[in-house]
């Protein structure tokens, strides 16, 4: 054996520079994604769940409820809400589903390699502590949202054909229907709530990162009661609540910046397009200096990753 | 060429000094066993050697700053910090997957052909493993790098005396060709006493013994005293003196072999025996030292 192992070709000191430096740099990005995939698999399961649920739960409803909901179907007044709510609803749902599981993993994705140990397994492979924290964050702000849009479409495509059935069950003709439900424009809005709610998250995925990093214990304290202190001390010293009213508009905000809501004069959904302003949002400072903090929050981790030890 | 070069290096935990100016050269193809007690520092020193600590004083890894140039260091060099680091919930089939994909020097197929002759399934997940076949596959996965210096921290801490030889012979066998470098770091001296060519004692911080296994065989002899000769073996300065079995056993640092040969049986000490007679010294020079 000791033999062979000497026939093997010694590789130079070089050899890494031969691969293109493009290859070289995402190589282990990719496979950093891939591992955290790999570990954390609720954030498949934890969508996919809510989706199946949710079609289940329509169409229990429908079953149970049909009486009303034919005479709200044949009012071509409370139509429109009807047909309407259960995709709004949905998204919505998978979208709250997307934003609590990324904060959950974020808290626990650079604490949890410490407390196992494991990072001294990660560390021992030529992987940068800058790649292995972009790695992560690209969970809550690429894969977590792409995902949950497709999840979205899948569990709204299977509403749209349960909602067919239910039209034609009816009496109302498809194109009434698909009239109320223009799915292409309603995805696209879609898409602008879910790449809009990640850019405004950013700072909040940042800074869970950061208290993953740094917490020896106890991550969720370290994460919720610096904030709630800070508006504590602010409401005692001056009675006034800036901050609070920061992290109620840094937890809302996007909703606001990016769609004019139906009750202050937006668009029908019949146009769910009409209703975005995206122009406001990607001009609104708030988002800007969010993702400074973001920046910030994330150089920190890498910082405190290249230092901390295993717990 | 030097693989690692250390000098004065230092590291303080607010008041604790866990370095306390540690010079070191370890050349390539050395084996080089770290020996001491707990909280000695080994570990600290390691880390510093691994880039994975801040320190004072020099230090080049292969030519390379450890802490500053740690991502292209990490190329050249692999380590096993202690035992069971493997993440529990990963695959052995993920495990390669995932080394290969980041790992530009690794031999997916030396991988395979290690794990053949062991027990262990592919689809397991490391949770499943034993302690000892976890260390079996940490070690499949390092030996298919192709690294200039690995570093073995504790890597048999825990397992049976099977799962130890097994894993310091495939280490010889399988991995060490002269042109790599290894040190390790092992509570179980007497395991690695016949691998190693290099041998350094840690004591709080600061190298209390450092020398080749040659000179370690040439300088140290111990020697069971016949009864009537014990004054005459004292007279010649034994660094050691313990009891065996109504025996005396004296150890001596470079003394003539004839001469020792006449006083009784005499052989080269176990690293273990060496040690506690270096570290007796050691503190009884402190305590000199304090009055």
């Amino acid at each position: 054996m000791n033999t062979q192992m000497n026939v093997i070709p010694e590789y130079s000191l070089e050899t890494p520079e031969i691969v293109p430096a493009a290859v070289a740099a995402t190589r282990p990005l990719l496979w950093s994604v891939r591992r955290e995939l790999w570990e954390n698999n609720s954030i498949f399961i934890a969508p996919l769940t809510v989706a199946v649920l949710f079609v289940l739960g329509f169409v229990i409803s429908i079953i149970h409820e049909w009486s009303t909901l034919h005479s709200a179907l044949v009012d071509p007044q409370t139509r429109q809400t009807a047909f309407h709510f259960p995709f709004d609803a949905a998204a919505f749902a998978l979208l709250l589903t997307a934003v609590i599981t990324g904060a959950f993993y974020c808290l626990d994705a650079l604490y949890g390699e410490r407390r196992d140990r494991s990072v001294l397994f990660w560390k021992s492979l030529p992987v940068s502590d800058l790649t292995t924290v972009l790695a992560k964050a690209c969970i809550p702000l690429l894969v977590l949202p792409l995902i949950t849009f497709a999840m979205i479409i899948v569990t709204q495509t299977a509403l749209f054909l349960l909602s067919t059935a239910i039209a034609l069950g009816n009496g109302i003709s498809t194109a009434v229907l698909w009239e109320q439900l223009p799915l292409w424009k309603m995805w696209v809005s879609i898409l602008c709530a879910i790449v809009t709610s990640a850019l405004w998250y950013a700072p909040l995925y940042g800074w869970l990162l950061l208290v993953s990093s740094y917490a020896r214990r106890a991550t969720f304290l370290w994460a919720v009661l610096p904030p709630f202190a800070v508006c504590v001390v602010e409401k005692i010293a001056f009675n006034t609540s800036y901050f609070a009213d920061m992290m109620t508009f840094r937890l809302t905000g996007w909703y606001s910046q990016a769609f004019t809501p139906l009750a202050q004069g937006g668009a029908s959904p019949a146009d769910p397009l009409a209703s975005l302003t995206l122009g406001r949002f990607f001009s609104s400072p708030e988002l800007w200096i969010g993702l400074v903090f973001a920046a910030l929050f994330l150089a920190a981790a890498i910082q405190l990753r290249r230092s901390r030890e295993a717990i | 060429m030097t693989v690692i070069e250390a000098r004065g290096l230092r590291k303080v935990y607010g008041k604790t000094i866990a370095l306390d100016g540690i010079d070191l050269r370890v050349e390539e193809g050395r084996i080089l066993g770290v020996i001491g007690l707990n909280g000695a520092g080994k570990t600290t020193a390691l880390n510093a050697i691994l880039g994975l600590t801040k320190y004072e004083g020099e230090l080049k890894v292969l030519g390379r700053n450890p802490w500053t140039e740690r991502n292209q260091l990490m190329r050249d060099v692999c380590f096993i910090a202690d035992v069971a680091v493997l993440p529990r919930w990963m695959k052995v089939s993920q495990a390669l997957d995932y080394v290969q994909g980041v790992h530009p020097r690794f031999n997916r197929a030396k991988a395979e052909g290690f794990l053949s002759r062991t027990a262990i399934k592919r689809n397991s997940r490391v949770r499943q493993l034993s302690k000892g076949m976890v260390a079996q596959l940490h070690l499949a996965l390092v030996m298919a790098i192709d690294a200039k210096l690995l570093v073995l921290d504790e890597p048999t801490l825990g397992l049976d005396i099977l799962y130890r030889k097994q894993f310091y012979d495939s280490l010889l066998n399988d991995y060490y060709d002269r042109s790599r470098t290894i040190l390790v770091t092992t509570h179980q001296v007497e395991d690695v006493q016949h691998i190693l060519t290099d041998l350094i004692f840690i004591d709080r911080g600061r190298v209390a013994l450092s020398c080749s296994m040659e000179e370690f065989e040439q300088r140290y002899q111990e020697v069971m005293v016949h009864p009537e000769q014990i004054n005459a073996a004292r007279a010649l300065k034994p660094i050691h003196e313990r009891q065996v079995i109504g025996r005396n056993i004296l150890l001596f640092d470079g003394v003539d072999r004839a001469q020792l040969a006449t006083l009784g049986e005499a052989h080269i000490p176990s690293i273990a025996d060496l040690f506690i007679a270096v570290l007796g010294q050691a503190s009884a020079e402190r305590e000199g030292a304090a009055r």
